[in-house]
């Protein structure tokens, strides 16, 4: 298992190479958009109509903060649960979307959208609001004020840690992982 | 006969907001550093040192644990000798939450209705349960109660005599559709007996149970600690990451039941495991 410092825009050659149980400190810009936004996304993708913000290239974190302590950069924040994310991601994924940060175990889609697009799927430590929105540098609402917590923020992320849980190659980390100590804990 | 005026209740509901999302209980925290020692994933130990680092971090810099402070579930044990003054109770309480939520910094999560979906903006209504009981004073327990974890909770009529075995089988089944969504590890509250609505009441009411404290009744008290070991050999581990510490505790409690039924529940809490108690 290795450890990579990557900062956005992320290329196919950074994404091939990562394996899941990888390590990466994430920098660079990010957008955070979580359940409502995506859904938004998507209806605008069926109608072909332009999305509020070009998500070519880019990496998603699936995160909704708490509000902002004067002198902070944003209020706390970890990521929510990636699988509501499923439906919606791997449509985002089809049209440009490179990397996805969010917590817990994905649908098999996830695993068959991120071979097919040379994307992965990412992890932080969901619930560690505490220590993860130090991370983050900046923070600006760039689509759907009206969310509040669920608008679209653009960030500007440093040493971001995050496990690579869905790599290039279609594996999932959550799975190989569950089934290893499964086995050795019910021989 | 006490008077107690509704800002004693506000100025306390809302502190008992900020002190449950701020700081994580003293046995949930003792909880990971024991699974730490014993968790035989990397990926697991790793995430149960982070969970430890974070209550620190959230503690020094008065900031809340987790984004998710919850829907907040309200218990009040209200002294039947007591007389509120100064306006409406449960009016005072939903005021405490709004201090409380403002006050703290902490995310407002609910919305109003829920198939509009428009956020109240300020955390509540809060879910109230007040029970009346002997006495002068008020004992207020605040569990502000994360999404990610709520939504893997269930309920179910098993028949009579599927027994404590139906009930393993069916909290084992709420674990594995938990997975890692969840935000394992996980504080496992069950209700056995009762009616639809009591049994899902006492599942919740479990886990305001501290860890290690064990049921009363011996036979609940085995069955906690079997499904404890069975959860924990599923190899979900910390955050699904694989491992043996998919939970740090299991709390059962009962109720009586009718004749033709054996009703279940299973609330599940995530590591960010909160709950803060005060008497007034």
């Amino acid at each position: 298992m290795a450890t990579y410092h990557l900062t956005t825009p992320l290329h196919d050659a950074d994404l091939k190479k990562l394996v899941v149980g990888d390590e990466v400190l994430l920098s660079g810009q990010i957008y955070m958009a979580r359940d409502a936004a995506h859904k938004r996304f998507v209806d605008l993708l069926k109608d072909n109509k332009p999305l509020p913000v070009d998500l070519t290239g880019s990496v998603v974190f699936y995160g909704g903060p708490g509000p902002t302590k004067p002198g902070h950069a944003i209020g706390v924040v970890a990521p929510t649960s990636s699988y509501r994310m499923d439906p919606y991601a791997t449509v985002l994924f089809d049209h440009g979307v490179k990397a996805a940060i969010g917590k817990g175990n994905r649908g098999d889609v996830m695993r068959e959208s991120c071979k097919k697009n040379t994307a992965v799927g990412f992890s932080a430590i969901g619930g560690i609001s505490a220590t993860l929105f130090a991370c983050i540098k900046s923070a600006r609402v760039v689509a759907y004020e009206d969310l509040k917590t669920e608008a679209v923020q653009l960030l500007e992320i440093e040493n971001f840690p995050v496990l690579v849980t869905n790599d290039t190659a279609g594996r999932d980390l959550y799975q190989e992982q569950v089934d290893h100590y499964r086995k050795l804990l019910n021989p | 006969m006490r008077e107690i005026h509704v800002n004693e209740i506000i100025d306390t509901v809302a502190r008992l907001c900020i002190e449950a999302c701020h700081e994580l209980p003293d046995d949930v925290v003792q909880g990971f550093h024991a699974a730490a020692e014993n968790e035989i994933s990397p990926f697991g130990k790793s995430v149960l040192l982070k969970l430890i680092d974070n209550d620190r971090i959230a503690r020094e810099n008065n900031v809340p644990y987790c984004h998710d402070t919850g829907l907040t579930i309200v218990y009040a044990d209200v002294g039947q000798d007591v007389h509120i003054v100064g306006g409406n109770y449960l009016d005072a309480v939903n005021a405490g939450v709004r201090k409380g939520y403002a006050d703290g910094y902490m995310r407002k999560s609910v919305v109003t209705d829920p198939l509009k979906r428009v956020n109240s903006n300020d955390n509540t209504p809060a879910v109230v349960h007040t029970e009346i009981v002997p006495g002068t004073q008020i004992k207020f327990s605040v569990l502000p109660k994360g999404g990610g974890s709520e939504n893997w909770s269930t309920m179910k009529f098993l028949l009579p005599g599927e027994g404590a075995e139906g009930v393993k089988k069916f909290v084992l089944s709420a674990i594995e559709a938990a997975g890692g969504s969840a935000c394992p590890p996980l504080t496992v509250g069950v209700g056995i007996g009762g009616s639809f609505d009591k049994v899902t009441d006492i599942a919740k009411k479990a886990i305001l149970r501290d860890i290690g404290v064990h049921h009363p009744d011996e036979h609940i008290a085995q069955l906690e600690s079997e499904l404890l070991v069975l959860i924990n050999k599923t190899g979900i581990g910390p955050q699904g990451y694989g491992g043996i510490s998919t939970a740090l505790w299991v709390a059962v409690e009962t109720f009586a039941c009718h004749i033709t039924a054996l009703p279940v529940a299973v609330n599940i809490q995530c590591h960010a495991s909160r709950r803060k108690t005060a008497v007034i």
